[in-house]
C-alpha cells in the first residue's frame, strides 16, 4: 500500500507565526515497562492549536515515520468529560488557571519552549500505556455512595422539591467536578480528599441525598482509602490545579460531614 | 494528628507564658517552678498534677510522632513513582517542612529534657535551682542557636498545623478562613517568639 510521504506544508496557516518547541514525553509500552522521558523537536506548531491537536501532529508524524504514536486519553475535547489530564511541566492540565488539557492552547507557550510530558502518577492511578491511566478508582469512590438511590421513570415536578438558592449554589459548585483526577496528580500526598469531598459535598446538601447522608461519606471515605490514595495534609495543591476550582473548603465540609456521620452511628 | 497537636498547643501556650517569669527574677522563677510540682495539693499529693500532665504529654507526643509516621509512610506509597518535572504552587515553606520540622522539634524535646527536667546536661544543673540552670545553659551560645533553630522550626510547623488542625476537624468554613489564618500566624508568631527571647535574653546579659 502506498504510504503518504509526510506533507511539508507547515501545520499553521501561511504567514501566521508558529512556535518551535521541544517535547519531553513520557512513554511506557504498558503497566509492566518502566518507561521514560523520550525527546521530541516539534516545529512550526500554530499558537491555535490545543494542546491535544499539536499532540494529533506529533502523532501523525509518528505513525509515517513507522513509530508507535503516543498514547493520551481524551473524549469531549471541550472541557466536561475528565479524560484529557496530563501534567504538563509539573503543572496538572498545565500552566493555564481553570483550563483542561484538552482546551489549553499552544499560545500559552513560547517559541523554544521545552514541554515535559507526564501521566498522573498515583499509585491509585496505574499507568496503562505512555499519558493513559487507568482512573476506575475513582469510579469505585462513586459507586461506593456517589448517587442518590430514586425510583426511575418520569421526572418529579422539580418544586414539589424546594431547594434554597444558596445551598442549590454550593451544590451545583460542587457538582461540576469532572472528576478528571488532577487533583490527585497535584497532590504531593497523591490524595483523593478534593474529588471526594466535591461529590460528598454537592450530594449531601441536597434534600435528593439527604436519606443517605451518613453512608455516602463513610463509604465513600472507606472505599478512597481501600483504593490506595494518600491522606490530606491540606497542603492546597489539588484546588490550585483543579480545572472547575472545586474550593478546599469542601475538604472541611467532608471532614465535617464524616465526624457527624461516625458520632451518629 | 489533630487532637495531640491541640494538646500540645494548649501546653507550649502555658509552657510559654511560664517562662516569661524569669524576666521578674531567680525568686520568682523558682518559686513558680517549685508550685509546678506542687499544685493541687492538698488536694493531690506532692507532684501527682505534674506527673499526670507528664503522662498527658508524653501520650500526645508519641501519638502525634506516630500518626505522622503512618501518614508520612501512606503519603509516600500513594505516589510510588515520582515526577521527573515537579513543581509546587501553592504550598508554603510550612507545609513542605512538617516532616523536617517536626523531626527537628522531636530531637529538640528530647534534648530538653536532658537539660532542664533531667538536667543531665545541664551545666549548673542543681534541683530546684530552675533559674540558674537556665542561665547557664543559655550562656553557651550554641546551646541558644539550636534553641532558636528549633523554636522557628516550632513556629513554622504551628502555622501549618493549626490550620490544617482546624480543617480536619471540620471547624472551618469559607467564612471562617481569614480567621483562623490570622489566628495561626498570631500563634505561630506569639509561641516562637515567646519562647526565643529568654535564650536571646540570657546571651545577651539582661538576665543572669
Ligand atoms: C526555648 C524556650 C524554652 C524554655 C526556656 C523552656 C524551659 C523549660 C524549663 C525550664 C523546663 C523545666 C521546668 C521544670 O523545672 O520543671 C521545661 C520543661 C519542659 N519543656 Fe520547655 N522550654 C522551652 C521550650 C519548649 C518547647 C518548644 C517545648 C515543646 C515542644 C517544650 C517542652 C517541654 C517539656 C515537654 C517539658 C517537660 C515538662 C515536664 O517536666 O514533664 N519546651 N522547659
Ligand atoms: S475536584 Fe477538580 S481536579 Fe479533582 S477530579 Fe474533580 S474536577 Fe478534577
Ligand atoms: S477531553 Fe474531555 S475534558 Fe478534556
Amino acid at each position: 500500500m502506498d504510504v503518504r510521504a509526510p506533507r511539508d506544508e507547515p501545520t499553521a496557516l501561511e504567514g501566521a507565526p508558529t512556535v518551535n518547541l521541544t517535547l519531553r514525553i513520557w512513554r511506557q509500552r504498558g503497566p509492566e515497562d518502566r518507561g521514560a522521558m523520550v525527546t521530541y523537536d516539534l516545529p512550526d506548531v500554530s499558537p491555535d492549536m490545543s494542546f491535544l491537536e499539536m499532540l494529533d501532529v506529533l502523532n501523525e508524524r509518528l505513525i509515517l515515520e513507522g513509530e508507535d504514536p503516543v498514547a493520551f486519553d481524551h473524549d469531549c475535547r471541550e472541557g466536561i468529560c475528565g479524560a484529557c489530564g496530563v501534567v504538563i511541566n509539573g503543572q496538572a492540565h498545565g500552566p493555564r488557571d481553570r483550563t483542561t488539557t484538552c482546551q489549553l492552547h499552544m499560545r500559552s507557550f513560547n517559541d523554544g519552549d521545552v514541554i515535559d510530558v507526564e501521566p498522573w502518577r498515583a499509585g491509585a492511578f496505574p499507568v496503562v500505556r505512555d499519558l493513559v491511566v487507568d482512573r476506575s478508582s475513582f469510579d469505585r469512590i462513586i459507586g461506593a455512595g456517589g448517587y442518590i438511590s430514586v425510583v426511575t421513570g418520569s421526572a418529579p415536578e422539580a418544586h414539589s422539591t424546594p431547594v434554597p438558592k444558596p445551598v442549590a449554589d454550593a451544590a451545583f459548585d460542587n457538582a461540576t467536578c469532572i472528576g478528571c483526577g488532577a487533583c490527585v496528580a497535584a497532590c504531593p500526598n497523591g490524595s483523593s480528599m478534593l474529588f471526594t469531598s466535591a461529590k460528598v459535598t454537592h450530594l449531601n446538601l441536597l434534600p435528593q441525598g439527604a436519606p443517605e447522608r451518613e453512608t455516602r461519606v463513610r463509604n465513600m471515605v472507606e472505599a478512597m482509602d481501600a483504593e490506595g490514595f494518600g491522606g490530606c495534609t491540606n497542603t492546597g495543591e489539588c484546588t490550585v490545579a483543579c480545572p472547575k476550582g472545586i474550593p478546599l473548603t469542601s475538604i472541611g465540609n467532608l471532614n465535617r460531614e464524616y465526624l457527624r456521620a461516625v458520632t451518629r452511628r | 494528628m489533630a487532637v495531640t497537636g491541640a494538646v500540645m498547643l494548649l501546653y507550649l501556650l502555658a509552657h510559654m507564658l511560664g517562662n516569661l517569669k524569669i524576666f521578674f527574677g531567680r525568686e520568682s522563677f523558682d518559686e513558680y517552678a517549685h508550685w509546678l510540682r506542687s499544685i493541687g495539693v492538698p488536694a493531690l499529693h506532692g507532684a501527682w498534677l505534674l506527673w499526670i500532665m507528664r503522662a498527658l504529654l508524653l501520650a500526645a507526643v508519641v501519638l502525634h510522632a506516630a500518626s505522622a509516621y503512618q501518614l508520612s509512610r501512606r503519603d509516600l506509597r500513594a505516589r510510588p513513582q515520582k515526577y521527573s518535572h515537579r513543581q509546587r504552587l501553592e504550598a508554603s515553606y510550612a507545609v513542605n517542612t512538617m516532616r523536617y520540622g517536626g523531626i527537628i522539634i522531636g530531637l529538640f524535646i528530647i534534648y530538653h529534657l536532658l537539660d532542664f527536667t533531667a538536667l543531665t546536661l545541664n551545666r549548673n544543673g542543681v534541683e530546684g535551682a530552675a533559674y540558674d540552670n537556665v542561665v547557664s545553659s543559655f550562656s553557651v551560645w550554641w546551646v541558644t542557636l539550636f534553641y532558636i533553630i528549633a523554636m522557628l522550626a516550632l513556629g513554622l510547623h504551628i502555622h501549618h498545623g493549626f490550620w490544617s488542625a482546624a480543617r480536619t476537624l471540620g471547624v472551618h468554613s469559607a467564612a471562617r478562613e481569614k480567621n483562623l489564618k490570622a489566628v495561626a500566624t498570631v500563634l505561630a508568631v506569639l509561641l516562637s517568639a515567646g519562647f526565643m527571647v529568654v535564650p536571646i535574653a540570657v546571651l545577651a546579659g539582661l538576665v543572669d
